[in-house]
């Protein structure tokens, strides 16, 4: 019962932190909170057996496939704020409130009567009386789930497969398409510029300035610009005047070091 | 050791996980809370099992893990296939068969 006590409220912290969390990397960390002690949890009711399946399955396997997804869906795909049906939000949380309070009053006044305890079914290992169960009562339900693995794998597969439209490119035909974005749009032909090299910043977050003092754009890469963490220009300008300035001044200061 | 603290228990997080499917945007943070709900129905399932002194309970939840993973699967490819043409992960982004 102690386990029970001190892991209820870090499960439920972790559940509601899954409501708040902006990030969805967040959720699912709070969510492998919620999962490992739910495992304790079953291992505290007699059930071994669906302690390791608990974190082998979810926590391993689960879990493991929601953070693959979100790294290729992109980490910072966060909520969007603005509502599409007017107070959705206001009557989603009313009405969750309605049903939490209503199930936890209701699960609470009915008695489930004395606890009987796993010790009598559990005599012989709880794997071998799992097993003993499970190929003899639920072997069709058994061999239904592989049915249901197979058909959710092959769909997965269907899902995940993107036919080619067209025709793959090849280094000649990029090498031909520069060229004629070059006569078409006078597109410049080289490599893009590089990252600001300068005196104090030598980082791809800088921008490459241009002869008047604007920063080029093609010169830093789309992911840092859509996160929002390059360097301002102005920022920037401010740093290279400051670094143009310091040298001269430094020259009249102490003119014995010549 | 009484099993009602965790029914209730059970209880809240099934409705965290509620409201969580009707309040967050992200397809991704919402399937994670459906698997939340399942879970919090796995915790009532072993739950009943204990107290009933059988172990008909545990391969239910058993059964549900089995499910839950299969649905995780497809779930997820097809949250990929929309994010892949349509550029985001919000669910109100898909919302092309209204019109």
């Amino acid at each position: 019962m102690i386990a029970f006590w001190i892991l209820a409220p870090v499960m439920v912290v972790a559940a509601l932190g899954m409501l708040f969390a902006r990030k969805a990397v967040h959720a699912a960390i709070l969510l492998a909170v919620v999962m490992m002690s739910l495992a304790v949890l079953y291992v505290v009711q007699d059930a071994p057996f669906l302690f390791a399946v608990q974190i082998i399955v979810y926590t391993g396997a689960i879990l493991m496939l929601f953070l693959f997804v979100l790294m290729l869906v992109g980490v910072d795909s966060s909520d969007s704020v603005i509502e599409t049906i007017k107070g959705q939000r206001l009557w989603a949380i009313i009405i969750g409130l309605v049903f939490a309070g209503t199930l936890v009053l209701g699960v609470a006044q009915i008695s489930v009567g004395a606890v009987t305890g796993l010790d009598t079914a559990n005599k012989g290992g709880n794997v071998p009386a799992i097993s003993q169960i499970l190929f003899t009562r639920y072997v069709f339900a058994f061999e239904a789930t592989s049915a249901l693995l197979i058909t959710a794998a092959l769909g997965a597969m269907v899902l995940a497969h993107r036919e080619r439209l067209t025709p793959k490119l090849t280094q000649a035909d990029m090498a031909a398409q520069r060229m004629r974005d070059y006569a078409d749009h006078g597109k410049h032909l080289g490599p893009l510029p590089p990252p600001g090299v300068f005196a104090r910043h030598n980082a791809v977050d800088t921008p490459a300035l241009l002869p008047d003092g604007t920063a080029s754009e093609a010169s830093i890469s789309r992911v840092l610009a859509a996160r929002g963490t390059v360097k301002s220009v102005p920022e920037m300008a401010a740093d290279v005047a400051h670094m143009m300035i310091d040298p001269a001044d430094e020259i009249s200061t102490d003119g014995s070091e010549k | 050791m009484s099993a009602t603290p965790f029914i209730v228990l059970s209880a809240i997080l099934f409705s965290i996980g509620s409201i969580g499917v009707l309040v967050r945007r992200n397809a991704i943070v919402m399937f994670m809370c459906v698997e939340l709900m399942l879970n919090a129905s796995n915790l009532a399932l072993i739950t009943f099992s204990r107290s009933s002194g059988t172990l008909d309970g545990q391969i239910a939840a058993f059964f549900v893990m089995v499910v839950a993973a299969a649905e995780v699967v497809v779930g997820l490819a097809i949250i990929m296939t929309i994010f892949r043409t349509r550029r985001s992960a919000s669910v109100d982004d898909a919302s092309l068969l209204k019109y």
